[in-house]
């Protein structure tokens, strides 16, 4: 049985004018990382918040362990934890005060649980009796981590945990979610705009303006692109992007990193048809290869109403 | 035609109590140059900038921006620069061209200059339409780009943005970028942060912080050949690693 189930959930707000999920459906398995990817004002909190009991949907259900969000919410708080996308923790409380209060929130104590929390809490345990205000960044988000897990809870909800975090302190975050899966089996459900996390999930929902544009694995997302992808450079990298989104048979051309990655109409143009013409248009340094769809290009092709 | 310098931090510094959180930088940007700020998460990034913006002031050391020094001149560093953070935010319950003219007049700019630049404005971004419109109604991928637009209304010599793109779907960051490439073309001088590896890439050069200090400074080429990565992930992870300081 999954471990979540969300069946058609809408919601909109202010007077109805803004429509945050516009049928929203998907399961979660128990055990798995399961990661919604978005950008911002795409529902994902939205989402978070009607699956942590803390908003009413308009329309359609979720179950969270098998109990209803509406019905059985008092239950369900016992048997989640939630990290919310703003730090909100108790600022002038230490950050032992801050874990031992949530521990008694739930009638438990830091002791009874202190295996579940000992990978990311020792590291923040030698400043115990420093305020959770005074923390930085990477030290509180350890923290709302460790305080949304010592109950042990069934599902964690984490909501955009790495937002405005450098790269490697963002690795070191994911590595510390797949070893709770690991060793206790949690099931978590993570949302992220940075598209390059989704490989750290076991299977992923791309969300944009309300609605899933599809739930896979990264790989079966990655396998399903459906086009050859063509990593394209030259000398001249910014002039690039233009000339190749005026070459007819070009779909597709975007920025990527060192690269520009295009879609081509093999109909239209084939790759040495397209060198001579870059050529012609003044490019040296030209190389054309085929390149690997990541998520973040899967993302754009899904995105509806895309230009060339 | 000598380059010009539009920024230049020489030893710039900034201790609070015993704690250094910028240690004597040093660099220069050009007139119309992408620059690159990057580091982990408590490297000092943001207390540097403050500095560069003039909104705080240097321990140690010093920096000119625009021409005007830091510490002295700050006022007209405010002038001469634009800014624009992920947070940093229109009027939300304005219209549009409220917007652009209330920030035209806290600028101090002519009136007619602001209207004439209003329609430019949008027409550059093909928002014509979008005149009358509430920014509190406006897609986030709008907004953002309007923001990056205000910031430099004033036509400034040099905008900092700081992580202008954090959150916003991938294609609007693409297209964001167009219009910090079209900026630098006309000769604004961009300083930018971003987390995305990929985004350092666009910049003309790049810079990385570590524990308050430049620990490396380059074009991404260079850096990628310096540091023996294949993409500026790896260039960032082998440097931002080696930090001391806790974050």
């Amino acid at each position: 049985m999954p471990i979540v189930r969300v069946e058609n959930l809408r919601k909109r707000y202010g007077r109805g004018r803004v429509e945050a999920l516009r049928g929203v459906t998907f399961d979660v398995e128990e055990g798995e990382i399961f990661g919604l990817i978005g950008p911002d004002g795409a529902g994902k909190t939205t989402l978070f918040r009607i699956l942590t009991t803390l908003l009413l949907a308009d329309s359609g259900d979720a179950e969270v362990d098998g109990m209803d969000v509406r019905k059985d919410y008092k239950a369900i708080r016992r048997h989640i934890g939630y990290m919310p996308g703003r730090f909100s923790l108790y600022q002038d409380l230490t950050v032992e005060e801050n874990l031992s209060f949530f521990a008694s929130v739930f009638e438990t104590t830091i002791e009874e649980n202190y295996h579940l929390v000992e990978d990311i809490y020792g590291q923040i345990e030698p400043f115990k009796g420093r305020r959770a205000g005074k923390l930085s960044g990477g030290m509180k988000q350890k923290l709302a981590l460790s305080c949304a897990l010592i109950h042990s809870p069934r599902v964690l909800f984490l909501d955009e945990p790495t937002t405005g975090v450098d790269p490697v302190s963002r690795r070191e975050f994911w590595e510390m979610l797949r070893r709770l899966k690991e060793r206790f089996g949690l099931s978590i459900i993570v949302s992220t705009p940075y598209m390059d996390e989704a490989v750290r999930c076991d299977r992923i929902g791309l969300i944009e303006e309300g609605r899933l544009l599809t739930i896979d694995t990264p790989s079966g997302i990655v396998g399903s692109y459906g086009q050859t992808l063509w990593a394209v450079r030259s000398d001249k990298m910014h002039k690039l992007l233009t000339d190749l989104r005026g070459i007819g048979g070009v779909r597709t051309a975007f920025a990527f990193g060192e690269s520009h990655h295009a879609t081509i109409d093999p109909k239209a143009l084939d790759m040495a048809a397209l060198r001579d013409r870059l050529k012609g248009l003044g490019h040296v340094g030209i190389s054309i290869e085929e390149a690997e769809p990541t998520i973040e290009d899967c993302f754009m092709s899904l995105q509806k109403g895309i230009k060339k | 035609m000598r380059e010009e310098i539009v920024i230049r931090a020489e030893g710039l510094t900034k201790k609070f109590g015993s704690f250094v959180a910028t240690d004597h930088i040093t660099f220069e940007v050009r007139r119309g140059e992408i620059f690159g700020f990057l580091g982990a998460n408590g490297a000092g990034k943001t207390t540097a900038m403050r500095m560069l913006c003039g909104l705080s002031q240097p321990s140690e050391g010093r920096a000119q921006v625009a021409g005007y020094d830091v510490a002295t001149e700050y006022e007209q560093v405010k002038r001469h620069i634009g800014y624009m953070s992920q947070k940093f935010s229109l009027y939300d319950d304005l219209t549009v061209e409220e917007n652009l003219r209330l920030f035209g007049g806290i600028y101090g700019m002519e009136r007619g200059r602001v209207e004439e630049k209003i329609g430019e404005l949008l027409g550059e971004l093909g928002f014509e339409t979008g005149r009358k419109t509430m920014v509190g109604s406006l897609p986030m991928g709008w907004k953002q780009k309007l923001s990056f637009s205000l910031a430099i209304f004033h036509e400034p010599g040099i905008v900092f943005l700081d992580e202008p793109t954090g959150g916003v779907d991938p294609v609007t960051r693409r297209q964001f970028w167009e219009l910090i490439y079209r900026a630098a073309d006309r000769g604004i001088t961009v300083f930018v942060t971003t987390h995305y590896m990929d985004e350092a890439e666009y910049c003309d050069r790049v810079s990385i912080m570590v524990d308050g200090r430049i620990d490396a400074l380059g074009t991404p080429a260079e850096l990628k050949a310096q540091f023996g990565g294949p993409t500026m992930y790896e260039v960032f992870y082998a440097l931002a690693r080696t930090a001391k300081r806790g974050d």
